[in-house]
């Protein structure tokens, strides 16, 4: 039977979610999109200017995709309702990422008011997957309010410094009943393979596959990382000792020599 | 008459409607959202919506962000 994991009604194969910032062209972007073979895609919703062209973002996303608007740019709960409807409105999804962050130095979220917008959001009818920092009581407080998933961040936005925050995404995955996956900060395939692992239902990467050389090539590695993190946790991953366990016979050594009397 | 369109005023020469703003701003209807004074306004009534002296238009879509 496939390994699927269901949210909001679909059922997503691929558990590596793809970021679309900061790649260097759309075209570049939907070649990693493509590479990867990602199921779930995040985009942003922005005020239309002069700059913006006549392409779309939308039209370089892979058919079958489903999109998933942050709310970036929210300082506060309001603002979050307000960006999520304007998303909604597009007609391409019913999926909102909450993202309320007042902390522009390490854009950590506003755990609060990422409770207040998810209650407001999924009351609405909105799949709800709030991007928050690992804390049993807030993740508590987002089931009770209708969330889809939770998103803890393993390390600050596009630092690529991986799952710094562990032990406490660990306890979220023992006590939290709705998926728990992985936002920012991941900065390499064995930090996405890692938090598989220990068994996180999915993770969401941007920038390390955004800037990376090969986008394509590190979607790629990505998705492989998860898919195989994914098996590892599913098969029963061995816990770690303190000693050694030798993995071949103890008997039938050359140098033993029996004496027989 | 003055409107403002993402948080800048503009000046309009003449009465517009919300389709009329859009056309005249080369943007594509299929891919972008607006909201006048702060209430979403689905595309069936861009054309009957006149804009009037400090109303306020966003027009918003989706670019890459994470």
């Amino acid at each position: 039977m496939t390994d699927t994991l269901e949210i909001g009604g679909r059922k997503i194969v691929n558990r590596l979610f793809i970021g679309t910032g900061k790649f260097a062209s759309y075209p570049v972007m939907r070649r990693a999109l493509e590479e990867s073979r990602a199921e779930v895609v995040t985009v942003a919703l922005r005020r239309v200017d002069s700059s913006s062209g006549t392409e779309n973002i939308l039209d370089y996303v892979p058919k079958g995709c489903i999109v998933m608007p942050n709310t970036s740019g929210a300082r506060n709960a309001d603002e979050a309702v307000r960006i999520a409807r304007l998303a909604r409105a597009s007609g391409s999804t019913e999926w909102i990422k909450i993202e309320v962050i007042q902390d522009n130095k390490y854009l950590l979220p506003d755990n609060l008011e990422t409770v207040k917008a998810t209650e407001i959001l999924a009351k609405e009818g909105f799949v709800v997957l709030p991007y928050m920092s690992p804390d049993l009581s807030m993740a508590r407080r987002l089931v009770d309010a209708g969330a889809a998933a939770v998103m803890p961040l393993g390390s600050p936005i596009g630092s690529n410094r991986g799952v710094k925050t562990r032990e406490l995404i660990e306890i979220l995955v023992r006590e939290i009943k709705i998926p728990v996956i992985v936002d920012a900060g991941l900065g390499a395939p064995s930090d996405a393979c890692e938090c598989m692992q220990f068994g996180c239902s999915a993770v969401l990467v941007n920038t390390a596959i955004a800037i990376a050389e090969d986008p394509a090539g590190m979607a790629k590695a990505f998705s492989d990382a998860v898919a195989a993190g994914r098996l590892a946790y599913r098969s029963g991953l061995p816990s770690a000792g303190t000693g050694a366990s030798a993995s071949s016979p103890l008997t039938g050594f050359l140098h033993e020599d029996s004496h027989r009397q | 008459m003055n409107i403002k369109i993402n948080g800048k005023v503009e000046k309009l020469d003449r009465p517009s409607t919300v389709e009329a703003l859009v056309s005249g701003k080369g943007l594509c209807a299929d891919r972008i959202v607006i909201e006048h004074n702060r209430r979403i306004v689905p595309k069936e009534e861009w054309a009957g919506i006149i804009l009037r002296e400090d109303d306020s238009i966003e027009i918003v879509s989706f670019v890459g962000g994470g």
